[in-house]
């Protein structure tokens, strides 16, 4: 045993293989690290896979009634109600579209937001690269969003079947663009935020309802076109606006369309948020268990 | 040998008080101050910029510096509050430091807990995967250690059932399995030893032992003092975040048991801080001696002889003090009870008491064997603790011909004389 121990060792003279240091470059993410952490990372997503439904009679149907439910109030309420237009479409579509495409992106920053709050036992006894935590949630809420998407596509059949005409096209190819650009915006925004309430818990209260007030700056109850000329600007500097709206376009087709510029925006506000939030949030790893 | 863990000039830094009413508003000003390359409003003068922006900063650790070879097990030893932990969990990168390095050869796995991150819902089975992961083993080494941790645990047949139906024994014992089958080149361990029952820590003890025989490294956060003896051929003395004393485990666990300053000529006052003394306070002991026939007042005494220890208190102007219990508590100098005298055992609690005064305990025959002895007080007004000194003091028994044969009493005897004994054949 004590030979091959130590013929597994490179203890040559100079070499250090960790340097614990008070502050770290900027830049050194140590992503190497959370690709070393793959497994614990796909082991957390199973964990809240099943044991977030542990001890319920209806288990994973829940991940179905959400959708459903909000969906039916939001046709009622806005649809039938208020008449708000929907482009077209037939308004349980138009608003399941929104909905499913939403909670993806509002379930991965509200729950990373609360990352360091909800594991600071954990954080505070073993280290592992923090970042496998919100990464794993992106995943797990990955699979609920997997299996409201059926749903979606099986109401869709059922609409087409009963004479409603709606015009799916290639752009649908575009999905796992969206899905990347969604979690990576709700990261980004997650981990900014989960960094800042280490030290200002004021936050978590508001992301909670910042995020509900965002939905209503984006077009899922009201198409784009519908909205008043002095706030449209809002809706368009939205980033999350573009997606939702090539999302119903490419599943449901009708009056919107894809405009690749603002896409494009979309993408490059994701790529600036990522890379804000990750160096903040390896900032704050470092000393978070002193504030916290 | 090689280093493989050397600390240079390690020190961290706490701020004290609240975090967190204000600190936006002081952040920004802070922040707004750094951007027109004034100083921080905040740091009080003379004080060098930690970050830290109001209240009192105080180090847990200062300039801290020791190196580690390659398959030495070190044991770190402090009083409550001395920086132990936190030098630990700078080691196991759950904080950063604030000032200094460290650094390391080899992967370096630590245990401040065990059983983190076990989920209550999970099975043992499930648990055992994800704990591992955690702790930084992958899915195929845990896979090939399975069998070896469950029987290791003793929990083979509840492997698929939920922790949170375990007994607290079950659980701690597969968090610790688990634990202790990490096999990293360095392992870092604070007091997780003290979990379990007698028969498991023995257990728990080995399995650190053969790490530690295996040529890995080992560093021991410990109380106690016991197992660092057992486990660790060296030891690290660190007392109010600066390591005073480092060297072999016997030299620094006799200079944490024997601080220097406790014992000078003819003073006899106990010094102790704050920390280390408990209760309410209505009594308050000061000093202490023993009286012995031939060497007079001190603390010395002679092994088997009459001597009386002699405990001086005091109280606040209108205490009353009734039904005052008194316990004196002889521990060795690894911090083992080995006797005590107990009023209570005796029925003679004091029934009333003055404000201050001079305590006596008599003993006929002193029992110890030779050797350096703590003196522990505790007492008690109605079943409630007033006053306790878990180190108040150490004294020296000194070798008397006992049995008037001049044989007998060497340290490998043990630490208690009886004289009354006989041998016979029937």
């Amino acid at each position: 045993m004590k030979s091959t121990l130590k013929e597994s060792l490179p203890l040559d003279k100079e070499h250090w293989n960790m340097i614990i240091e008070p502050r770290r470059n900027l830049l050194d993410l140590r992503l190497g690290d959370l690709w070393r952490a793959r497994d614990l990372v796909m082991l957390f997503v199973w964990r809240d896979f099943v044991a977030y439904y542990k001890q319920t009679i209806l288990g994973p149907l829940w991940y179905i009634i959400q959708p459903l439910l909000t969906t039916v109030v939001f046709t009622f309420i806005f649809g039938s109600v208020a008449k708000l237009p929907t482009g077209g479409l037939p308004q349980f579509l138009f608003y399941m579209s929104g909905t499913v495409v939403w909670s993806y992106f509002s379930a991965c920053i509200t729950k990373t937001a609360d990352t360091f709050i909800t594991n600071t036992q954990l954080f505070g006894k073993v280290y592992f690269p923090r970042l496998a935590v919100p990464v794993s949630i992106l995943i797990s809420n990955l699979i609920t969003f997997a299996i409201q998407f059926g749903l979606f596509l099986a109401f869709m059949g059922y609409f087409a079947m009963r004479g409603s005409v709606l015009h799916p096209n290639w752009w649908m190819l575009m999905t796992p663009v969206l899905i990347l650009m969604m979690a990576g915006l709700g990261l980004g925004f997650g981990i900014i935020i989960s960094s800042l309430t280490t030290k200002y818990r004021d936050l978590r209260f508001l992301v909670t309802f910042g995020v509900q007030l965002l939905m209503y700056a984006t077009p899922v109850i009201l198409p784009i076109s519908s909205f008043p000329e002095r706030f449209r600007w809002i809706v368009l500097a939205n980033p999350m606006t573009p997606i939702v709206e090539t999302f119903r376009y490419a599943f449901l087709g009708g009056a919107g369309s894809v405009n690749l510029p603002n896409l494009a925006y979309s993408l490059g506000f994701m790529v600036a948020v990522v890379v804000i939030g990750t160096v903040i949030f390896n900032r704050v790893e470092a000393t978070f268990m002193d504030t916290v | 040998m090689t280093t493989v863990i050397s600390v240079e000039n390690l020190s961290k830094a706490y701020r004290l008080g609240q975090i967190g009413t204000g600190t936006l508003s002081n952040d920004m000003k802070v922040w707004w101050a750094r951007l027109r390359g004034k100083p921080n409003p905040f740091l009080k003068i003379g004080t060098a910029d930690h970050g830290n922006r109001d209240g009192e900063t105080i180090w847990a650790l200062k300039d801290v510096s020791f190196t580690v070879e390659q398959g030495e097990a070190l044991g770190i030893i402090g009083r409550n509050g001395a920086g132990k932990s936190t030098l630990l969990k700078i080691l196991s990168r759950v904080t950063a430091p604030t000032e200094g390095c460290v650094k390391v050869k080899g992967r370096i796995a630590s245990l401040l807990e065990v059983g983190t991150g076990f989920h209550p819902d999970l099975t043992g089975r499930e648990n055992t995967y994800l704990n591992g992961a955690i702790l930084g083993m992958s899915r195929e080494d845990v896979r090939r250690k399975f069998d070896e941790i469950v029987s290791f645990a003793e929990v083979e047949k509840f492997i698929d059932t939920p922790v949170k139906r375990y007994s607290s024994g079950m659980y701690v014992r597969l968090a610790f399995a688990v634990a202790a089958h990490l096999d990293p080149e360095i392992l870092a361990v604070d007091e997780v030893l003290a979990v379990g029952d007698a028969e498991f820590q023995k257990k728990c003890l080995g399995k650190m032992g053969e790490v530690a025989q295996e040529g890995r490294t080992v560093l021991f956060v410990s109380h106690n003092m016991v197992s660092v003896r057992s486990l660790c051929e060296r030891g690290l003395l660190i007392e109010s975040g600066k390591n005073t004393f480092s060297g072999g485990v016997d030299d620094v666990v006799n200079q944490y048991l024997n601080p220097a300053n406790v014992q000078e000529k003819d003073d006899y006052s106990i010094q102790i801080g704050v920390e280390h003394r408990e209760g309410n306070g209505k009594i308050r002991f000061r000093e202490w001696w023993i009286e012995d026939e031939v060497l007079g007042k001190g603390r010395k005494v002679r092994s088997c002889n009459s001597c009386t220890f002699r405990i001086n208190y005091e109280s606040k102007p209108g205490e009353k003090l009734v039904n005052v219990s008194l316990t004196l508590t002889i521990k060795d100098n690894y911090g083992q009870p080995i006797l005590s005298a107990s009023s209570r055992f005796i029925n003679s609690d004091f029934r009333l008491i003055p404000q201050s005064g001079t305590l006596s305990c008599h003993f006929d025959q002193f029992p110890l064997a030779p050797g350096t002895f703590i003196v522990h007080l505790y007492s008690s007004i109605q079943n409630e603790m007033v006053e306790r000194i878990t180190n108040a003091g150490t004294f020296e028994v000194i070798a008397e011909d006992v049995f008037g044969t001049g044989k007998g009493l060497e340290s490998h005897h043990g630490k208690v004389v009886v004289k009354d004994f006989s041998w016979s054949i029937n």
